[in-house]
């Protein structure tokens, strides 16, 4: 059984988009603070803190999760990916992010990490998932912007395009 | 919209989790998916002084069936119920009402048990353990007893766990092939929680109706050898019966229509 006491700052070693990195962090750290203060990776947006909005969204050991919901020092040893390493190298886009572009599916830009990890996870797992699907995922979401429709159809073009690829 | 500061606690057995509690009784909570415990700790609704994880002890995430029922492991996530086989024909009620739990998102992290725990009187899950006729394992230092789910729900976020206690496991039965099960659920938006929501069952011990989302726990009430043409008048009994508020949501008189089509709905499908 571990112990983290309330005024202790712990190492916490974790997995990161395919590089192991450490950080400090309090018992009560969340791991969407953890990520931006800590590590520096801002591309995770945080907008509501309470689980609610889907900015902060992440994926933990394959799985989608919300990190404002997680704290740091949870996810000790776990591997994470974030917006940060959605695209396969610093000049290109994934076909998801290319498909956002070409399709409108952001504007003010802040819901859009999360929403990208959402839909990649999505289609990974599910690759012909269909508009009803997509937008049930998608409700897990907010987006004060775009009105959603552009995002359906980023993603349903992202979607055939990932399926003539394979 | 930070947690005040706590000791957190990551239990490596079930034994490490009943001794915390004993220790800390109310003044510790356990964490299982976060998805409702954290937002209260960043609001800081809730203000504990120990957080015991209890997502890394092993083996408390199964979800399996034994003994015609569908065991439920502490950490056993919500999204898991989908990968259970033949959930339609098994436990036709938690297929239906599986989608209406939160989002995708917090289905792949909130934990079935949590969810029973955490004892919303919106949420789902409890209204179907109450209509399945389920059972809830609690585990304490003092050692195990079994509740049944009509006896555990007690109130708004208040159930029949004592402080130094926490749910193990729970238990849904499988549906009997000539059982009959209906759900429906009006919220404002997909994923919200039920403004009302109910599910009606007919199995060989009769008919009956739960309604969620109105009363602070979710209320079964019998209609034994009802025939279809009864049921306007029995869904009017039933929402008077029930005890409508109106907040920010919904008006007591909303609630009450609702559960009076709704409640019909389901009877209806039940009855044909
Ligand atoms: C955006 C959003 C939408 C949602 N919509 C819905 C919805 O429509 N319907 C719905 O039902 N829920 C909804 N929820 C809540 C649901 O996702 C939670 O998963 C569930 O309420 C709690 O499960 P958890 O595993 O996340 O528990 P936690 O958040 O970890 O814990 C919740 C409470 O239960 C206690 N607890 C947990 N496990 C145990 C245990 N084994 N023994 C004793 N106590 C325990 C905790 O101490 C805490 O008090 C929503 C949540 C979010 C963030
Ligand atoms: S910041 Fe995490 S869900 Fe809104
Ligand atoms: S693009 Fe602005 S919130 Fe979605």
């Amino acid at each position: 059984m571990r112990r983290i006491p309330a005024n202790e700052q712990v190492r916490v070693s974790v997995e990161v988009n395919g590089r192991v990195v450490t950080g400090q962090a309090e018992s009560r750290t969340l791991l969407s603070d953890f990520l931006r203060h800590e590590l520096g990776l801002t591309g995770t947006h945080v907008g509501c803190e309470h689980g609610v909005c889907g900015a902060c969204t992440i994926r933990i050991d394959g799985d989608i999760a919300r990190s404002c919901l997680k704290l740091a020092v949870q996810v000790e040893g776990a591997s994470i990916e974030t917006i940060e390493g959605l695209a396969p190298a610093p000049d290109s886009l994934s076909v998801l992010q290319q498909a956002f572009v070409e399709h409108h599916g952001l504007q003010c830009g802040f819901c859009t990490p999360g929403i990208l990890i959402s839909l990649d996870t999505l289609l990974r797992n599910e690759p012909n998932a269909d508009e009803m699907r997509i937008r049930e995922v998608l409700s897990g979401h907010l987006c004060r912007c775009t009105g959603y429709t552009p995002i359906v159809k980023a993603a349903l073009a992202a979607r055939d395009r990932l399926k003539e690829l394979d | 919209m930070k947690p005040a500061k706590f000791d957190y606690i990551c239990a490596a057995t079930v034994e490490d989790v009943a001794e915390v509690l004993g220790e800390h009784g109310a003044d510790a909570r356990v964490l299982a998916g976060g998805q409702s415990l954290m937002p209260m700790l960043s609001m800081r609704l809730s203000r504990p002084q120990v957080v015991v994880d209890i997502t890394r002890v092993p083996h408390l995430d199964g979800m399996r069936i034994e003994d015609d029922h569908l065991f439920v492991g502490a950490v056993a996530r919500q999204q898991s119920l989908a990968g259970v086989a033949d959930l339609a024909t098994r436990f036709p009620l938690l297929s239906q009402a599986l989608p209406w739990i939160g989002h995708y998102q917090t289905r792949v992290r909130g934990t079935v048990v949590g969810s029973l725990a955490h004892a919303d009187p919106s949420a789902e899950l409890p209204l179907c353990l109450v209509a399945m006729n389920g059972e809830i394992n609690l585990r304490s230092p003092r050692g195990s007893r079994r509740v049944r789910a009509e006896d555990f729900f007690k109130g708004t976020m208040l159930t029949d766990m004592a402080d130094d206690e926490f749910i193990q496991s729970a238990r849904f039965p499988v549906a009997k092939p000539t059982d009959r099960f209906a759900f429906r659920e009006v919220g404002r938006r997909h994923g919200d929680f039920a403004i009302v929501a109910a599910a009606a069952v007919r199995d060989d011990t009769g008919i009956h109706v739960t309604v969620g989302g109105v009363n602070d726990v979710p209320f079964r009430r019998r209609f034994d050898g009802l025939e279809v043409h009864d049921i306007g008048d029995a869904v009017s009994e039933l929402a008077a019966e029930l005890d409508t508020r109106s907040d920010l949501h919904a008006s007591a008189a909303l609630r009450r229509q609702l559960v009076r089509s709704l409640a019909s709905d389901t009877l209806k499908e039940v009855l044909s």
